[in-house]
C-alpha cells in the first residue's frame, strides 16, 4: 500500500447504509447490543482496574467490540473461537465468568479455563501462532463429520507472520471450515499497516490461498455479523475457509503500557472516537425504534454490575498455592520435576 | 518375533497403533503416497485411508500447529518432520504452544501428540540432514523425549509415545535405520518411557549413550575387552530420565563416560554429568568425561567422520578414566 488504505469503498456496510440484515429480529438485535455493551464495559473497567493496580498490563480492545460481538453472534454455540490477546474477553459472550478473564489479567491460575467448556481456545499471546490451531481444529472436526466451524482472530500485523500463512494455507488445502477474522486496526503497536504489507488490502491475500476474501467496516457490528454468517454457512456446506478483513482504526493505546502519542494520528483517533462502534449501533437501533434511553441504561447497569461482581470475586480468590508450579504441565510428570523444590 | 530393521519396526508400530486406536492419525510431508522418505509410514494410507495418513503442505509449523488443533478435536496426531534440521520451523509451535497448552488450560485439556523425526549424522547427506537436536526438545517444558537404538525399542517407544497423554518427541537414529535386522515382538509392544536399557553389563566403566551412539559404545566396549569390563547404558528416554539406572551403574563402576553426537556445550551429556556430580560424586573414582560432537555446524560429509564420536574416541576416554 502506498498509504494507509482508504476504507471508503469496497467495505461491506449495513449501519451506514441504513440496511437491515435478513433474519435478524428484535431479540437478536438486542442480544448483540447487550454483548457490545458487556465488552465495552469490560474494557473500560479493565483500564481503570489496571490504573488502580488491580489487574496487570492489559491489552485494550476499545472500539473493537463490534467485530467480536458481530462475529460471535453469527456463529453457532458449538463453533470454536480462537482469540488473540485483543479478544481476551470474548469468552464472556459464551458464558465465561468475568472473574475468569480478570484472573487471566491478574496472573492468577484461576484465569486458565478448559477450552472445551466454552469452545473458546486459550488466549494466544504470541502473534498469529494460533491460526494453525484453528485450522487443525476445523479440519479435525470435519474429519469427524461434525458440523463445527472455527474462527481465528488476529490483527493486521499477524498477516506478516509465517504461522498465519501456514495456517491459512493448511485450512485452504484441507478445505477446513475456518473463518480468518483479521482485525485490521491499521497499527501493530507503532507500525502502520503499510509497513506490514505492500498488498492493496489484506483481504487480497485470500486469493493466494484460493479462498474468498471480504472486507467489512469493522466498526459496523451488523456488517461483521453478515459477513461472518455467510462465511460460516459456506464453511459448513463444505466450501472451506474465508478471510474476513474487518477494517477499523485503533483509537486506544495498544495496551496499558503503551503511549501512542509518539506515532499515531491523533486527529484520526478523535474522528474514530466520535464514530465508535457502540454509539453507531445504538443510533441505528434507536432509528429502528428497538432501543430507547431506559433500555440502554438498563443494559449498561447490568454490565457494570457484572463487572463489580466479577472484580469482587476475583479479588476474593485466595492467593494460588505455590505447589501449582508443578501441576498441569504434564499428565504424567517426569519423576525429577520437583528437583530443587524445598517448600 | 519378526526380524526387522529399525525403520521397519517403526512402520510395524504404526500399523499396530493405528489399528488399535481410531483416533491415531499420521501427518507430514510425503508420509502418504510415498510412505515417508524413509518408508516409515509405508502402507498406512492404503490401509487406513487418506484422512488418517495425510500428506500435508510443506510447512513444519503448520503440521505441528494444526496437530494442536487436531488434539482439541479429539485426535491423537503423530507428526513426521522429514529430517532433524527441518524440524526447526516447528520449534516455535513446540515451545510456545505444544509444551504449554495443557498447563494453560489448568490441566483440563490433553495434547497427546507425537513429533517424530529421523536424526543424526554419518549418512553422507547434504547440510541440515544430520543434526542432533535433542537438547532443544529436552529443554522444552511440557514435552517428553525418547530415542531408540534398537528395532524392538523403536517399535515399543513409538507405541508408548502414541499412547502417552503428553506430547512426546521421538528422535530416530537414521544412521541405523537399516543397519541390522533384529527380533521385534509382534503385535502390541510398548516400552515405557523413562526406563533405560542395560545394553551390556560391566564393572569397571559405564558408557552412557542413546540412539546411534549406543552401537558405537558397544563396539568400544568390545575393543576394550581384556583391558576393562565395560557397561553400556542405553538411556532410551531423555525425559523422563531413568536416574535410578544411571546412578546404579555409576555406583557399580565408579567411572562414567557420556557420549552424544550433538554439539558439546549444554548438550544432554552435560545434564548427565551434572546429575552425577550432584548425586553420585562419592561413588566416582574420576571425573565424568564427555565424548561429543563439536560446537560447530555439522560438517560437510567428506569430513563428518572426524566430527562424529568414534569408537576410538570413546575407547580413549574410557582408558583415560580407567587410570583413576
Amino acid at each position: 500500500m502506498a498509504e494507509v488504505a482508504s476504507e471508503e469503498h469496497e467495505l461491506r456496510r449495513v449501519i451506514d447504509e441504513g440496511r437491515e440484515v435478513d433474519g435478524l429480529g428484535e431479540n437478536e438485535l438486542l442480544a448483540i447490543h447487550r454483548s457490545l455493551v458487556l465488552l465495552r464495559t469490560y474494557d473500560e473497567r479493565s483500564v481503570v482496574y489496571h490504573r488502580q493496580g488491580r489487574i496487570g498490563t492489559y491489552a485494550i480492545f476499545w472500539n473493537h467490540e463490534a467485530m467480536q460481538a458481530g462475529s460471535v453472534h453469527a456463529l453457532a454455540d458449538g463453533d470454536w473461537l480462537f482469540p488473540s490477546y485483543r479478544e481476551s474477553a470474548i469468552g464472556l459472550l459464551r458464558g465465561m465468568p468475568v472473574s475468569t478473564v480478570l484472573h487471566w489479567w491478574r496472573g492468577h491460575p484461576a484465569g486458565w479455563w478448559n477450552p472445551a467448556d466454552y469452545r473458546v481456545a486459550s488466549i494466544c499471546v504470541p502473534i498469529g501462532t494460533h491460526v494453525p490451531h484453528a485450522a487443525g481444529l476445523a479440519w479435525g472436526e470435519k474429519l469427524k463429520g461434525n458440523p463445527t466451524v472455527a474462527i481465528a482472530y488476529f490483527g493486521d500485523g499477524a498477516t506478516s507472520e509465517g504461522s498465519f500463512h501456514e495456517g491459512a494455507n493448511f485450512a485452504a488445502v484441507m478445505q477446513a471450515p475456518l473463518i480468518l477474522l483479521c482485525n485490521n486496526n491499521q497499527w501493530a503497536i507503532s507500525t502502520p499497516v503499510d509497513e506490514q504489507t505492500h498488498a492493496d488490502t489484506l483481504a487480497a491475500k485470500a486469493a493466494g490461498y484460493g479462498m474468498p476474501g471480504v472486507r467489512v467496516d469493522g466498526g459496523d457490528v451488523l456488517a461483521v455479523y453478515e459477513a461472518t454468517r455467510e462465511a460460516a454457512e459456506r464453511a459448513r456446506a463444505g466450501g472451506g475457509p474465508t478471510f474476513v478483513e474487518a477494517v477499523t482504526y485503533r483509537a486506544a493505546p495498544h495496551a496499558t503500557a503503551d503511549d501512542p502519542r509518539a506515532y499515531i494520528d491523533l486527529e484520526r483517533v478523535e474522528e474514530e472516537k466520535q464514530n465508535e462502534c457502540l454509539g453507531r449501533y445504538e443510533s441505528y437501533l434507536r432509528r429502528l425504534g428497538v432501543l430507547d434511553d431506559a433500555r440502554a441504561e438498563e443494559v449498561r447497569q447490568e454490565a457494570l454490575e457484572l463487572m463489580r461482581a466479577g472484580i469482587a470475586e476475583a479479588e476474593a480468590e485466595p492467593e494460588p498455592d505455590p505447589e501449582l508450579l508443578f501441576d498441569n504441565a504434564y499428565v504424567l510428570p517426569p519423576p525429577n520435576l520437583r528437583e530443587g523444590w524445598s517448600a | 518375533m519378526a526380524e526387522l530393521f529399525l525403520v521397519e519396526a517403526i512402520n510395524d508400530a504404526f500399523h499396530v497403533e493405528l489399528a488399535r486406536d481410531d483416533s491415531v492419525m499420521v501427518l507430514g510431508e510425503d508420509v502418504g503416497r510415498a510412505g515417508g522418505v524413509f518408508r516409515a509410514t509405508a502402507g498406512l494410507r492404503d490401509r487406513f485411508g487418506e484422512s488418517r495418513c495425510v500428506d500435508t503442505p510443506l510447512a513444519e509449523a503448520g503440521i505441528l500447529g494444526s496437530a494442536v488443533g487436531l488434539c482439541m478435536a479429539g485426535w491423537r496426531p503423530v507428526c513426521e518432520m522429514q529430517y532433524d534440521a527441518f524440524s526447526y520451523p516447528c520449534l516455535d509451535q513446540l515451545i510456545t504452544h505444544v509444551g504449554r497448552y495443557r498447563w494453560r488450560t489448568g490441566g483440563k485439556m490433553e495434547f497427546p501428540l507425537v513429533v517424530r523425526m529421523p536424526y543424526g549424522g554419518g549418512v553422507r547427506a547434504p547440510e541440515l540432514h544430520d543434526d542432533s537436536p535433542e537438547a532443544y526438545y529436552v529443554h522444552t517444558p511440557g514435552v517428553k523425549v525418547a530415542i531408540p537404538s534398537t528395532p524392538a525399542d523403536a517399535k515399543g517407544l513409538l507405541a508408548a509415545a502414541i499412547r502417552d497423554p503428553d506430547p512426546v518427541v521421538v528422535l530416530e537414529p537414521k544412521l541405523i535405520y537399516r543397519a541390522e535386522k533384529q527380533e521385534v515382538p509382534e503385535g502390541e509392544h510398548v516400552v515405557p518411557l523413562g526406563r533405560a536399557r542395560l545394553a551390556r553389563e560391566g564393572s569397571d566403566v559405564t558408557l552412557v549413550a542413546y540412539g546411534a551412539m549406543v552401537p558405537v559404545c558397544e563396539r568400544a566396549a568390545e575393543e576394550l575387552e581384556g583391558e576393562a569390563s565395560v557397561e553400556v547404558l542405553d538411556l532410551r528416554s531423555l525425559k523422563p530420565l531413568d536416574e535410578e539406572a544411571l546412578l546404579a551403574s555409576a555406583a557399580k563402576t565408579g567411572r562414567v563416560v557420556v557420549v552424544q553426537e550433538a554439539p558439546r556445550t549444554a548438550g544432554f551429556a552435560a545434564e548427565i554429568a551434572a546429575i552425577l556430580a550432584e548425586k553420585a560424586i562419592l561413588d566416582l573414582h574420576g571425573p565424568v568425561l564427555r565424548v561429543t560432537g563439536f560446537d560447530v555446524p555439522y560438517p560437510y560429509w567428506k569430513i563428518e567422520d572426524h566430527y562424529m564420536p568414534s569408537v576410538e574416541r570413546v575407547a580413549a576416554a574410557a582408558r583415560k578414566l580407567l587410570e583413576f
